[in-house]
C-alpha cells in the first residue's frame, strides 16, 4: 500500500477520475459539422451546433458505434436502451443553454481496466459508466482587451465521458491508469488521446483518509490535459488536504484548478454557484435502442487489445514481461515488432533491437517511432544476418547505425564496407598460430590465469578489425592453448 | 406540492429571468398550482406500464458520420450582438 507521511499519522489517498474522450469521427455528435483540430474560427458549427431556432438534432451513427466499441474494450457492460438527457446551465461556451448529454442511462455501464503498476502487481481499476454527450465551444479570454471570444468549432463534438471508480491509491497509479486508458482507446480507434489538443482531458476525484479508514472529504481538480500534470495536481492536492486536517480544520468538498506554472491546485471562482443542472429527458431525441446483433458484430470487430496482445507475445515469442508491456504499449509499435520478429529464429533479440537500439536512437535523434529511417523490413534483415553468422552483434551495431543515417539496406552495408564475418576456422587458426609465436609468454600463462584468454580474444578481434566470429576464436584458443 | 418564494426565486435565476421581489409570491402560488394538478396523474396506477416516449413506433433516427455542413462562419455570426473578427464576443467571463 502507498500512504503518504504526514505529521501526525500517515494517509492513504483515494483517487476516482472522470475521463473526456474526443470519439474519432469525421462530423458531430448531432450534427454534420466536421470535428477536425485546428480550422479557422466558426468553420466548423452548423445551424444545430449553434442552437438555432427549429434546429432538431439527428445523432450520428459512427459516434454511437464508437462509444460501444469502446465499452467492449473495457470489458463493460452494453445498454441496450440509453436516453439523451438536457443539462441545463447558461455560460458562453453553451449555445443552446443546455449541454445534451447522458444522465441516468448511459450507454455504458459497470467495466473493468486491468493496470500493471510498477512493483510488478496488477490492479483491476473499476470502470462506472461511460455515457456520450456534447462537447462545449472554446473560450479564448486574451486576445480581445474587452472582451472573451468564442469559437464554437468544437460545440457538439462527440465525447465520451468515462467515470473510474475511486480505485486508485497514489498518484503514479492514476498515471498508469490513465496511460493505459489511452492505451485501450487508441487501439480501439475511439480516440486520438491527443491530450495537448485536448481530445483527452481528466477530472480528477481526490480525497485522504488514514489508512483503510473512513471515506474523506473530495475535491475535484477539473480539466487537466496531460498525465504529467494529473501526477503533479494529486501530489499537491493530497499535500494540501492533509495539512488542513492536521491543523485541525476541515476539507471544504469544491472544485479546484490546476495551475501548471505553480503546480498546485487553486479554487475555482466560480464554486458558489451551486451546481444545478436540472437535467431531463431531451424531448428532440427518442430514447436510444441498440440491437444486440448489432453489439455482437462489433465486438467482434474488436482489434487484439494490448493485455492479450502483451500476453500472446510473452507466450509465442518468449519475451520478457517487462518488454512485452514497453512494446505493446502503443498497436503502431507492436505491429513494428511483429514486423520485424516474423520469420526471425529469435524474437527476443528483435525486441531487444527494437526497444535498446530502434527506441534509443530515435529518442537520441528526438523522433517520433513513425519516423524511423529503418524500417520493419530492414530491421529484420540486419538481424537475419546476425542469426545466419554473416556479421557479429557488434558489427551489426555499426552497420545499424549507418542504416539509420543513410536508410541503406544491412546486407549493401556489410557487402560495401566488407563487414562479413570471419567464420573461416582456418584464416582465424593462422592469426591464432601467428600470435602465439609472437606471445610466447602469453601462451604459456594461460593455464594458470585463464583472464590471458581474453587478451588473446582481444588481439584475434584487433587483426580482424573485429570481424572474426567470436564464437569460433573461442573455440580455436581453447584448442590451441589449454589443449 | 407547494412552491415557496425561495424556490421560486433560485429558479428564475437559474432560468436567468428576471423577477421582481414582489411578483415572487404571487408567481410561488402560481406554479404550486401548476404541480397541484399535475399531481393528479399520481392516482394513476402505473407501476407495471413502461414509460411511453412516443405515441407512434418510431425509433431514433441517424445521420452517417459523413461532412454536409460548414464555412458560413458569416451566416452563423449574422445575428450575434457582437463579434471580433470571426468570432463570437461576449462580456469577460473568467475563472
Amino acid at each position: 500500500m502507498s500512504l503518504i507521511k504526514g505529521r501526525t499519522s500517515d494517509w492513504e489517498i483515494v483517487i476516482g477520475m472522470e475521463i473526456h474522450a474526443q470519439v474519432t469521427s469525421a462530423a458531430k455528435l448531432f450534427s454534420g459539422a466536421a470535428t477536425e483540430f485546428g480550422a479557422e474560427p466558426n468553420t466548423q458549427v452548423s445551424l444545430v451546433d449553434v442552437a438555432f431556432p427549429g434546429m432538431l438534432p439527428v445523432i450520428n451513427k459512427r459516434c454511437i458505434e464508437q462509444a460501444v466499441r469502446t465499452g467492449l474494450g473495457l470489458n463493460a457492460q452494453i445498454n441496450l436502451h440509453s436516453v439523451f438527457d438536457r443539462k441545463n446551465y447558461f455560460y458562453p461556451d453553451l449555445p443552446a443553454g443546455y449541454q445534451i448529454s447522458q444522465y441516468k442511462d448511459p450507454i455504458v455501464g459497470e467495466g473493468m481496466v486491468t493496470v500493471d503498476l510498477d512493483t510488478g502487481e496488477t490492479r483491476k481499476i473499476g470502470i462506472e459508466r461511460l455515457h456520450l454527450e456534447q462537447d462545449a465551444g472554446k473560450l479564448i479570454h486574451d486576445m480581445d482587451p474587452k472582451h472573451t471570444i468564442v469559437d464554437l468549432n468544437r460545440a457538439g463534438v462527440a465525447l465520451m465521458e468515462i467515470v473510474s471508480k475511486p480505485d486508485m491509491r497514489s498518484a503514479d497509479e492514476a498515471a498508469i491508469f490513465l496511460t493505459k486508458l489511452r492505451s485501450i482507446l487508441r487501439y480501439l480507434g475511439t480516440c486520438d488521446g491527443n491530450m495537448e489538443q485536448g481530445s483527452m482531458r481528466a477530472d480528477v476525484n481526490v480525497s485522504v483518509r488514514k489508512p483503510g479508514g473512513e471515506l474523506g472529504t473530495r475535491c475535484e481538480i477539473k480539466n487537466v490535459n496531460s498525465i504529467r500534470f494529473v501526477k503533479q495536481a494529486i501530489e499537491h492536492e493530497a499535500r494540501r488536504q492533509i495539512e488542513i486536517i492536521e491543523d485541525g480544520g476541515d476539507v471544504d468538498q469544491e472544485t479546484r484548478l490546476f495551475d501548471p506554472v505553480r503546480g498546485e491546485t487553486r479554487a475555482m471562482r466560480s464554486k458558489e454557484e451551486a451546481h444545478d443542472y436540472r437535467y431531463f429527458p431531451d424531448p428532440d431525441l427518442l430514447p436510444l435502442e441498440l440491437e444486440k446483433d448489432w453489439v455482437e458484430k462489433i465486438k467482434a470487430s474488436l482489434p487484439e487489445l494490448p493485455d492479450s496482445k502483451k500476453a500472446r507475445f510473452i507466450s509465442d515469442y518468449g519475451l520478457a514481461e517487462s518488454d512485452a508491456a514497453i512494446i505493446v504499449a502503443d498497436r503502431e509499435d507492436a505491429d513494428f515488432f511483429e514486423a520485424v520478429a516474423v520469420g526471425r529464429k529469435d524474437p527476443k533479440l528483435a525486441a531487444n533491437w527494437v526497444i535498446n537500439e530502434l527506441y534509443g536512437r530515435l529518442n537520441k535523434a528526438g523522433m517520433a517511432r513513425s519516423e524511423t529511417p529503418v524500417t520493419a523490413e530492414k530491421l529484420s534483415d540486419l538481424l537475419a544476418l546476425i542469426e545466419s553468422g554473416d556479421i557479429s552483434g557488434r558489427i551489426a551495431k555499426a552497420v545499424f547505425d549507418e542504416m539509420f543515417d543513410t536508410g541503406e539496406a544491412a546486407d549493401s552495408i556489410v557487402e560495401e564496407k566488407g563487414l562479413k564475418q570471419i567464420n573461416d576456422i582456418g584464416a582465424i587458426e593462422t592469426i591464432v598460430d601467428q600470435l602465439i609465436v609472437d606471445n610466447p609468454q602469453q601462451a604459456a600463462q594461460v593455464k594458470e590465469q585463464p583472464k590471458v584468454m581474453g587478451w588473446f580474444v582481444g588481439q584475434v578481434m584487433k587483426a580482424t578489425q573485429g570481424q572474426a566470429n567470436p564464437g569460433v576464436v573461442n573455440e580455436v584458443l581453447k584448442n590451441k592453448l589449454v589443449g | 406540492m407547494a412552491l415557496d418564494t425561495d424556490a421560486v426565486r433560485q429558479i428564475a435565476h437559474l432560468a436567468r429571468v428576471r423577477v421582481p421581489e414582489a411578483d415572487l409570491e404571487v408567481l410561488a402560488g402560481e406554479l404550486s398550482n401548476i404541480l397541484t394538478w399535475v399531481e393528479q396523474l399520481n392516482d394513476v396506477a402505473t407501476e407495471d406500464v413502461p414509460a411511453m416516449t412516443s405515441a407512434v413506433a418510431v425509433s431514433l433516427p441517424m445521420r452517417e458520420d459523413k461532412v454536409n455542413e460548414g464555412d458560413h462562419e458569416d451566416a452563423i455570426l449574422a445575428n450575434a450582438p457582437d463579434r471580433v473578427r470571426d468570432f463570437f464576443a461576449v462580456p469577460k467571463v473568467v475563472d
